[in-house]
């Protein structure tokens, strides 16, 4: 038998070995692009900027090797970073609660319709998703502007005497990131309300429950599921933003994003921004790990 | 068989009641008085309104014409949470994040009752259901039969003036849907609660009920105790959905005190005749299987006739002959095999004689 025979005959009789090799592309893509380029950020944010260029690799492998430190760690506990570190936090949570605020009733509505009207407004819902987000972010710079529809319309309609000032504020920041992430609320919400036995409701109607109670003891917790997937599918991203800051928020606002972004564009100190990059990493991680313990994901409400 | 609950008041009452959805009309002018106390099934094929009848009484569902009472008292369109029954849904509809005790102590907390009352009342009510100890337990830890005891005592537990059922056996293996019947019937015996139990298992509902209506496409063909609709079934649906029936369909030739001669194909018989049927005309008569004999000697009996055996069905039980006894006419004979004596070893191909008395056969008015 051939060299190719006997392997195809291991394969067939060895499950481990196919389960092998069937996780190994999987396995290389995580390991090449996700696990090399961390232990990358990792090294780098021990290291320490070069005079002119971003890093400082020093003269061999040994020198930079022995240069490595936590300096840039310790950097970052200035009050100026800690700042933009909690400022983030802040607008990462509130854009969460709004998202959840807003999502809620929208899933609510679209998990309780007909199947056909249901389809064309998930439809609806979805079809900004084919646009590009920063052209949509440029829709929402025209629309805030002092010049834009929004002041145009309020002025117009005497609402207002002079336009107000949106754009360039935290404010516009948090318009512009709840309406971008508020489809990743919506959908694990729908999935999870949409999941929900009519025939739980009606039990409940039988059992004395007036519908406010029946939503708050049979429904809601019935979508925790869902509402812990669209919380952490809103959060982590939001912690992470700097695009929204700095096309919308102006010099004033600065996230921990965009301070990551300064610092390997603007100011090229690539270990100070690999440090600041790990911080995020890690104070997101931190938080969904604190959430899911608390909230604890659910899993006993799968019948 | 002594009449349970006659002469009891109504408790529940349809009247006149339609309910459409949409283009179908599920329900129409459909009219029903459940008394009291009793054991009462509707039973139907799927799509009969049976369930949707279940449904008005308990208020899922609003009547498009007519109304429904509940102890004389019209439920207009009030809902389910305003209404003074509970139900028990085919698929149990147990909330998955609650224990069996919260389960059980959900309608007692709905209403407001005190702590250490709802627990009583749920030790009580699993007691009842022969579930004691399983409070802690969650519902996908226990298996079907358990399950639905919990749906059972959830609905118990609040004393309601009636029990609404939707078919609760239908998701059990038919060991334990047996046992269950039994169960449910004691139980109901025991709390001398008002059960209104839908089926489309005629034996399910023979068994337990103390009174049945049959229903078909919106319509309710029959109210009456279980051996009423056994025997003298008042057409030829209930005949036929209820039990096995031979329809023998002929011509009436004479006609006299209660019973009438029909010539069926050439064979005369003579079979019981009610008030309403005429002394011509066709007609079906209907016989049941288990009250043919069957024998290889000619029978002293009014209704004897020859035939050739075409086919026997061996069921463990019984035995199921199919007799031809002229070119149209085919009975089928219901043998039990212990008592199968005369019978005995009869084959396909032979020749036998059937006979009946005339008390078994009846002329349906259709």
């Amino acid at each position: 038998m051939t060299v190719f025979g006997r392997v195809a005959r291991r394969l067939r009789e060895d499950r481990p070995l196919q389960g092998t090799v069937l996780i190994l592309p999987g396995l290389l893509w995580m390991v090449v692009f996700l696990i090399v380029p961390l232990v990358l950020i990792v090294v780098l944010s021990l290291a320490w900027r070069g005079a002119y260029g971003p890093v400082d690799w020093g003269a061999n492998a040994a020198e930079f090797a022995a240069r490595l430190s936590l300096d840039n760690y310790v950097r970052l506990f200035d009050p100026l970073y800690l700042g933009v570190l909690w400022t983030s936090l802040r607008m990462a949570g509130l854009t969460t609660v709004i998202c959840l605020a807003v999502g809620y009733p929208v899933a609510y509505f679209l998990a309780r319709r007909a199947s056909r009207g249901r389809q064309a407004l998930l439809f609806l819902l979805l079809v900004p998703f084919w646009t590009n987000f920063l052209i949509r972010i440029y829709a929402w710079m025209l629309l805030l502007r002092t010049e834009g529809l929004v002041n145009r319309g309020l002025l117009f309609l005497g609402l207002i005497p002079e336009p107000l000032q949106i754009m360039y504020t935290p404010t516009a920041v948090m318009i512009a990131m709840v309406y971008e992430f508020l489809p990743f609320m919506v959908l694990p919400l729908y999935t999870s309300l949409e999941k929900l036995e009519a025939s739980l409701l009606e039990a409940a109607s039988d059992l004395y429950a007036r519908p406010v109670r029946a939503f708050l003891r049979v429904t809601l917790p019935l979508s925790l599921p869902g509402i812990i997937a669209g919380t952490i599918l809103v959060f982590v991203p939001t912690m992470g933003m700097f695009v929204v800051p700095d096309l919308m928020g102006g010099a004033r606002t600065a996230l921990v994003g965009n301070l990551v972004q300064r610092q390997f564009l603007a100011a090229r100190d690539w270990p100070f921004g690999a440090a600041a990059s790990m911080v995020l990493m890690a104070l997101t991680l931190a938080a969904t790990l604190i959430y899911t313990r608390v909230s604890g994901f659910g899993e006993e409400l799968v019948v | 068989m002594p009449e349970r609950a006659n002469g009891a008041p109504t408790i529940v009452e349809l009247r006149d009641v339609s309910k459409r959805f949409g283009e179908t009309l599920a329900l129409d002018r459909v009219s029903l008085e459940i008394r009291d106390g009793e054991f009462f099934s509707l039973l139907g094929p799927s799509g009969c309104g049976k369930t949707t009848s279940l449904r008005l009484v308990a208020g899922f569902e609003i009547p498009s014409a007519g109304e429904v009472f509940i102890a004389g008292v019209p439920q207009g369109n009030r809902p389910p949470f305003q209404r003074p029954v509970n139900t028990v849904f085919q698929s149990y509809a147990l909330f998955p994040h609650m224990t069996v005790y919260q389960n059980v102590a959900f309608g007692l907390e709905m209403r407001r009752v005190p702590g250490h009352e709802i627990q009583r009342r749920v030790a009580e009510a699993l007691e009842l259901v022969q579930l004691p100890g399983k409070e802690t337990r969650w519902p996908r830890q226990l298996s079907g039969g358990q399950q639905q005891r919990v749906a059972l005592a959830r609905a118990l537990v609040n004393r309601p003036k009636v029990l609404l059922l939707d078919e609760p056996l239908g998701a059990l293996d038919l060991k334990l849907r047996k046992a269950m019947q039994l169960e449910l019937k004691a139980l109901q015996d025991r709390v001398g609660l008002t059960f209104v139990y839908v089926t489309h298992d005629q034996e399910e509902a023979l068994t337990m009920s103390d009174r049945i209506a049959v229903m078909d496409h919106g319509h309710v063909l029959q109210v009456g105790m279980p051996s009423e609709i056994y025997e003298n079934p008042a057409n030829r649906f209930v005949a036929d959905f209820i039990g096995e029936t031979n329809f023998l369909v002929g011509r009436i030739v004479g006609l006299q005190a209660g019973a009438a001669r029909v010539e069926v194909d050439g064979l005369g018989l003579w079979a019981r005749a009610g008030s309403g049927v005429p002394s011509s005309g066709t007609a079906t008569v209907a016989v049941r299987p288990e009250k043919i004999r069957l024998s290889r000697e000619k029978p002293e009996a009014r209704n004897a006739f020859a035939g050739r055996v075409e086919g026997v069905t061996y069921i463990g039980k019984d035995s199921d002959y199919r007799v031809r006894l002229g070119p149209q006419v085919v009975v089928r004979v219901r043998v039990q095999n212990s008592a199968a004596g005369e019978a005995g070893g009869i084959g396909e191909g032979e020749s036998v004689w059937v006979a009946w008395p005339e008390e078994a056969g009846r002329v349906l008015l259709d």
